[in-house]
């Protein structure tokens, strides 16, 4: 090594002064402002660089705030176009059940059953959907024999395996588990199986030629190479997971958030029924937010 | 880290005879390669030429070790070539530097395959790339460098693991004439210092002449060796020898040989003739009057 490393040191000395191509010049971003600028001014330069940014923001706000100003005015004038709107609760209305359900454990509780189900559902869902993508993209065997069953079972819809899942498992629980288990499963097991296809061979040779042998070319090339693909399954995975879920408990479920908003309207809390709807709207969004948050710490090649 | 050199062994002695390589369709097999002798000795540079699609990649492809000869032998210092190893170091012309390793985690990648700890892995590949002047460039991911710094990468990754020949599948083909110079100034300093035996393959013979002690040029499909022809430009090689009477001589030779063999590759409908035939048709016309 020593050898060599003087060697190419010699030879790429003479190169690098040769060669038009000035280390620091290619560098994009170095470059630091040469005088001290001043915080007002500074601050300045950070709206203009964040302009676009800061636009969405605003747009989003007041497009969010346009359909609260809606929503008021039909339910305050109790529109009835066909479409009734006499019995749908107001924002403020809302609002109010939201304070109190903020301080009803119940309620709480449902909140929080739903979210363990997902997180076991889903995990359960990741942890062999991912390997099992693996090893099909990697083992001609593996895929022949495994990838015509998957075949038939995707196309059924979680909600359709219901009774099915009550047959199955001994417990209420574990059958929802399973029911939102299998929403998430396919959408990671296609995405990982066709990120597989995907890598490159140029990149497996190029490892070879570097003396890889087969499991750190597994770990090296295959699993980085499909990385991109297993976080687009397991963002679409947690969609179909939430659907799943709440699907399954209003169907048989006796707690979670799907159950309470259908029991709402059984027990005609009309107010209740919009707030277990906002509510599994913004934990999809927040476990969504989560799965990117880890893709980009899992990818960091990938930022910007 | 280097096996020993102390039993002065020639080392990287390539030895391909013989060989032939032939795919499998529904009409039959088809020759890609047919009856081809090539050798590399230990510390030499040498170069294939050819006309695209005559098979120079799939000949350099089985010494690399990814194909097999349908017949023929394919050996390194005596010894039959069973599958790619870091013994034959290979840089490709799509770079292929893995895009979730930094640079130097890019080039430590054979070091770590031989077993080599954290430590000096690290260390011999600041050193490496300190010397092909891409330190600044150590902890970025290969998305941000531009092609030249691209393919600098590429061929130390190849060197860093000492291997004992190496290859190069059209290595320059994606990037400027001018970044193209320097890397090809960079390679040849850097063989030099090596003395590693090189095998370059590409489709530009002014490449080949500037860079080779020896170029095959190969025919059209199915590739043969057509000519061997030896260079005998003295070393270092500048720049400025390209215009010499010698050089140019060497181009005109080689430019002939690989034109006969082009045209028979686009197929008997486009032959001198026709090609001369186009260039009457336009005489003192502009492409606006035919047009």
């Amino acid at each position: 090594m020593e050898q060599v490393a003087r060697r190419v040191a010699e030879a790429g000395a003479e190169t690098v002064a040769e060669a038009a191509e000035p280390a620091s010049a290619a560098a994009p971003d170095t470059s630091v402002p040469s005088r001290p600028v001043r915080s007002a001014a500074r601050a300045k330069r950070w709206l203009l660089l964040h302009r676009a940014e800061i636009r969405a923001v605003v747009v989003g706000a007041i497009s969010l705030a346009l359909f609260l100003l809606a929503w008021h005015l039909l339910t305050k004038y109790r529109v009835n176009m066909h479409v009734r709107f006499t019995n749908v609760p107001s924002p403020a209305a809302v609002l109010e059940k939201f304070e109190r359900a903020m301080h009803d454990s119940k309620f709480l509780m449902h909140v929080l059953l739903s979210c363990r189900r997902i997180v076991l559902g889903f995990l359960l869902a990741a942890v062999i959907a991912i390997p099992l993508g693996l090893i099909m993209g990697r083992f001609r065997l593996a895929r022949e024999m495994i990838f015509p069953v998957t075949e038939v079972l995707r196309p059924i819809p979680a909600i359709a395996w219901v009774p099915m899942s009550i047959m199955l498992w001994p417990s209420n629980e574990e059958s929802i588990i399973f029911i939102t288990f299998l929403g998430s499963f396919f959408p990671i097991l296609i995405n990982t199986l066709h990120g597989m296809s995907l890598v490159d061979p140029v990149l497996v040779r190029a490892a070879q030629c570097l003396g890889a042998r087969e499991t750190s070319i597994f770990r090296d090339v295959y699993f980085p190479a499909t990385l991109p693909h297993v976080f687009t399954g397991l963002t679409v995975g947690m969609g179909v997971a939430w659907v799943s879920l709440i699907a399954a408990e209003m169907i048989s479920g006796q707690f979670g958030i799907g159950y309470f908003t259908w029991e709402a309207y059984s027990l005609v809390q009309y107010a209740d029924i919009v707030l277990g709807m906002i509510c599994i709207g913004v934990l999809g969004l927040g476990s969504s937010a989560i799965i990117r948050g880890l893709g980009k710490l899992a990818m960091p090649w990938r930022r910007e | 880290m280097i096996p020993a050199t102390k039993s002065e062994q020639p080392r990287g002695h390539i030895e391909v005879a013989d060989f032939a390589l032939s795919y499998d369709t529904i009409d039959g097999a088809v020759e890609a390669v047919t009856k081809a002798n090539v050798h590399v000795e230990p510390g030499e540079f040498v170069s294939i030429v050819g006309p695209s699609g005559c098979g120079k990649s799939t000949l350099l492809n089985a010494v690399a070790g990814f194909l097999k000869p349908t017949s023929g032998t394919v050996t390194l210092d005596g010894e039959a070539i069973d599958g790619p190893s870091a013994d034959r170091g290979m840089v490709f012309q799509q770079y292929s530097l893995f895009p979730w390793k930094t640079v130097r985690e890019n080039v430590e990648f054979g070091l770590k395959m031989r077993g080599m700890d954290r430590f000096n892995r690290e260390r011999a590949a600041r050193t490496l790339l300190g010397l092909a002047g891409l330190s600044a460039f150590e902890s970025h991911y290969p998305e941000r460098l531009s092609g030249g710094m691209k393919q600098r990468v590429g061929i130390v990754r190849a060197l860093a693991t000492g291997p004992k020949v190496l290859l190069l599948d059209e290595p320059f083909g994606a990037l400027d004439a001018q970044t193209r110079v320097i890397m090809q100034q960079i390679l040849t300093n850097m063989w030099q210092r090596l003395k590693i035996s090189v095998l370059f393959v590409t489709h530009d013979i002014d490449e080949a002449i500037f860079l080779s002690d020896r170029v095959y040029c190969m025919t059209a499909r199915p590739g043969t060796i057509k000519a061997e022809i030896a260079i005998p430009l003295e070393r270092p090689r500048q720049q400025a020898m390209m215009m010499s009477s010698e050089f140019l001589a060497l181009r005109r030779g080689l430019m002939s040989l690989i034109r006969e063999e082009s045209l028979k590759a686009m197929g008997g409908e486009v032959d001198d003739l026709a090609l001369q035939g186009l260039s009457i048709d336009l005489r003192g016309q502009t492409l606006a009057d035919v047009v």
